[in-house]
């Protein structure tokens, strides 16, 4: 369904927009089956020797997405893009981090967003109110971004050279994590209510992640839990993982993570 | 449920290959799925019907080779099986290790008519 205006267009193909720029053209993402409901007759007869061809393909099943994965880093690569993949449970404040940095390092980096979603261009709009040049791809009922869809938002996107691009993945904790989009590091985050042991239960994701932003840290007192204990269980299913401590809300901690970011343009 | 994605992308691959061979369609499919490929096989059995539903999967027959996870401890060379990331080195306890096998996602063979 369009975020905007509420038409309908086929729910399992994504749906990408700017905020404010919608056209209502809406592509015709579905197919329409020909159903053979009658038989045609067939007078001749065919031998039918029911020759049996084994075909050896050893191909991986998500290559597609590797392919247009490993364009996407070349072409980020070539401008010097430093493209950021930003993933998490729903709630944990992956938009409130984004909210937070873009406001307080817009005048120092210029950055580009991609927001994914389900549905809604909420979060393009609150990134949209910052001035910061937003697209959004509603996914619609599929649970992850795919490489093929920051493809196409990039192609829209028209970013500058030297930039950084923030990729805000569909909230989930799971099927993100088996699809690369070309980003040059994965960020996973997780907010202090959600439990120590999240690392443990939801392993794939804090595997194939770079850094892991620790959220709501302001929470801390009035929560029953041990940050030292989430870190090991992380550093249990990720040795290399490197840590931020944050606040999306008082600004605690931010600074160190703004030097990481810095440091990596 | 990403396995839908994973299901729509065997699809493809069966049938890039059964045009490409003049075939009509796939009698077996052999697939390769590693114990840390992400895969959750109730889920992809529960998919698959509508999946491949009106197409050269239909009626194929899926036999799914399943790959046991193996790593190799940084720390003392030592190759042993997971099934967790989390899982340690049996001898030295180190947590760092390179996966060796059982992230694999692969169609390995079609047999078409």
């Amino acid at each position: 369904m369009c975020g905007t205006c509420g038409c309908g267009t086929d729910g399992n193909s994504p749906v990408i927009q700017m905020p404010k720029k919608h056209d209502h053209q809406h592509e015709h993402g579905h197919e329409h089956p020909h159903n053979h409901k009658h038989s045609h007759s067939h007078n001749h007869s065919h031998s039918h020797d029911h020759k049996h061809k084994v075909l050896q393909i050893e191909q991986d099943i998500l290559q597609n997405n590797q392919v247009l994965a490993s364009r996407n880093r070349g072409y980020f690569e070539a401008k010097n893009i430093f493209a950021l993949n930003l993933v998490s449970s729903p709630g944990s404040g992956k938009t409130s981090i984004l909210e937070k940095t873009l406001k307080d390092l817009k005048n120092d980096i210029s950055f580009y967003v991609i927001e994914g979603d389900q549905q809604t261009l909420n979060d393009a709009n609150r990134i949209d109110a910052l001035n910061i040049p937003v697209i959004q791809i509603n996914t619609g009922k599929g649970c992850h971004l795919e490489s093929d869809m920051v493809y196409d938002a990039v192609k829209q996107l028209e970013i500058k050279n030297g930039s950084i691009l923030m990729i805000e993945n569909v909230g989930n904790l799971v099927c993100p994590s088996m699809f690369d989009l070309g980003e040059n590091k994965r960020i996973v985050i997780i907010s202090t209510p959600e439990g120590e042991d999240k690392p443990i239960k939801y392993p794939d994701m804090f595997h194939t992640a770079d850094i892991c932003i620790i959220n709501k840290i302001d929470l801390l007192p009035y929560l029953n839990i041990d940050l030292e204990k989430l870190k090991q269980y992380a550093l249990q299913v990720n040795p290399n993982l490197q840590f931020f401590e944050v606040s999306a809300i008082t600004g605690e901690g931010m600074q160190a993570w703004y030097h990481w970011l810095k440091s990596n343009i | 449920m990403h396995e839908l994605s994973i299901a729509l992308g065997i699809l493809k691959i069966a049938e890039t290959e059964t045009a490409k061979a003049n075939a009509k369609k796939v009698e077996l499919i052999e697939l390769e799925i590693g114990t840390l490929a992400g895969i959750e096989f109730d889920s992809l059995d529960f998919i698959w019907p509508s999946a491949v539903k009106n197409t050269v999967l239909e009626h194929a027959h899926r036999k799914i080779n399943i790959i046991q996870a193996k790593a190799k401890c940084i720390d003392c060379d030592h190759i042993y099986k997971i099934n967790k990331y989390y899982d340690s080195c049996p001898i030295c306890n180190s947590s760092f290790k390179g996966i060796i096998q059982g992230k694999e996602l692969r169609v390995k063979l079609l047999e078409v008519t």
